[in-house]
């Protein structure tokens, strides 16, 4: 449904996106992480038509993004910094939201006073950042969108908010198809509700599958004994006689495979995306380093 | 509904798979009872929509549900508790049969207990 294709995109002398290519299917939750300065937020400001590439397209649909009313009226963003008018109050800013979309969903936003519970008068500006971010949230929902871009919003969010917010986004993707991307670092979270990883990593796509490709391809083994030579390791660790070990490929496939070199212990473990994310940017050069200050 | 572990290293539709086959075989759900739908519980649980629909795949694979186009999921079959019973004691037994190897018990001691647990019963 959304697709970049081989995006490039220079500013002055830095290249933020490198040959950049990215598929979210309909329907999908699809988390882009990557380390700070990946080129995460530049990506999804190309997706929401904000920048035009140097080279390559940015498509929804097969339709390019890039000044096309149409399209970009069935696309809910909510950028890392906010947009508010200086003095709209969350009733203005509805107006100037329904004036825009023509799907918005005005009886909706009345139900959902009682849900993000804000202020109808008085400037959003002045409310905490994290009323700020439901706010967004308030207006983006009702707007009825295809696909919700969203940049980190619910980082800033309390517990009780952030499940609430979920549980609109799900509810709208089981019924009607919504296609979410969202860009975080709480990678503990995304691991729920995403179907759909990219990882990025200077302004390349390192690693795109769905997540349970990406959790049943990679396995951690625990081993007193002899690695198999067939096996493909991403990543080694030795501690004493334990070797903890990082390898492409299902738990049944290196369970089996290590059986038989007899070891004298072994476990095949699962890894979380959290741990999937630190192996396979380590094999870039971007780990925890040992550093005694 | 279902309680969701995040620290359990079973994935989460393992778990949903599990918690609705183990609610069938105590009787909470019964025969005829519908199953929420996919939409519900994504949002009551705040999980992938496709996660919930793997469990209910394959919950329907194993004949313990049915799926009603433009109804819904229903329970339609039944857990033999008696078996699940008896694969979580199997389970339990492999894990202490493991600890025991480790710990220096030899495979024919541990054999001769078993021998000696089937007389124990005469």
């Amino acid at each position: 449904m959304l697709k970049m294709k081989n995006v490039t995109k220079t500013f002055g002398n830095f290249k933020a996106l490198d040959d950049l290519s990215l598929t979210v299917p309909r329907g999908a939750v699809y988390g882009l992480v990557g380390p700070n300065g990946a080129g995460k937020s530049t990506a999804i400001r190309h997706l929401t038509g904000v920048y035009r590439p140097d080279c390559g397209e940015i498509t929804m649909d097969g339709q390019n993004v890039y000044e096309n009313i149409p399209i970009k009226s069935r696309i809910g963003f909510i950028p890392d910094e906010i947009f508010y008018y200086p003095s709209a109050s969350l009733e203005e800013m509805r107006k100037f939201y329904r004036g825009m979309y023509p799907k918005f969903d005005d009886v909706l936003f009345e139900r959902l006073y009682e849900v993000f519970q804000l202020p109808k008068k008085g400037p959003i500006r002045r409310f905490s950042k994290g009323m700020q971010k439901q706010a967004a949230f308030h207006l983006s929902i009702c707007c009825k969108p295809d696909v919700m871009i969203l940049d980190e919003p619910v980082d800033g969010l309390d517990p009780v908010m952030r499940r609430q917010v979920w549980s609109l986004i799900l509810s709208e993707v089981a019924k009607d198809e919504t296609t979410v991307l969202i860009s975080s670092h709480n990678l503990r979270e995304l691991e729920d509700v995403c179907d759909h990883v990219g990882i990025m990593d200077h302004g390349k796509m390192l690693l795109e599958r769905s997540l349970a490709d990406m959790q049943g391809n990679t396995t951690k083994l625990q081993i007193v004994g002899r690695v198999p030579q067939q096996l493909e390791v991403l990543h080694e660790s030795v501690s004493g006689r334990m070797k903890t070990v990082i390898i492409r490929g299902s738990a049944e496939e290196v369970a089996a495979s290590v059986q038989t070199t007899n070891p004298t212990y072994f476990d095949v473990l699962p890894l979380s995306l959290e741990e999937i994310f630190i192996y396979e940017l380590g094999g870039v050069n971007y780990e925890v380093k040992n550093i005694i200050l | 509904m279902i309680h969701l572990d995040y620290r359990d290293a079973r994935p989460i539709y393992g778990q949903i798979l599990d918690g609705i086959r183990d609610q069938i075989a105590a009787g909470i759900l019964r025969q005829g009872d519908k199953l929420p739908s996919v939409r519900e519980l994504a949002a009551e649980l705040t999980i992938n929509p496709n996660t919930i629909q793997r469990a209910y795949r394959e919950l329907e694979g194993m004949g313990l549900i049915a799926t009603v186009p433009g109804k819904g999921c229903f329970v339609c079959g039944q857990v033999d508790a008696g078996a699940q019973e008896r694969q979580q004691l199997l389970s339990e037994f492999e894990r202490i049969t493991q600890l025991l190897l480790r710990s220096g018990v030899s495979k024919e001691d541990l054999a001769a207990l078993i021998l000696q647990g089937g007389n124990d019963d005469a």
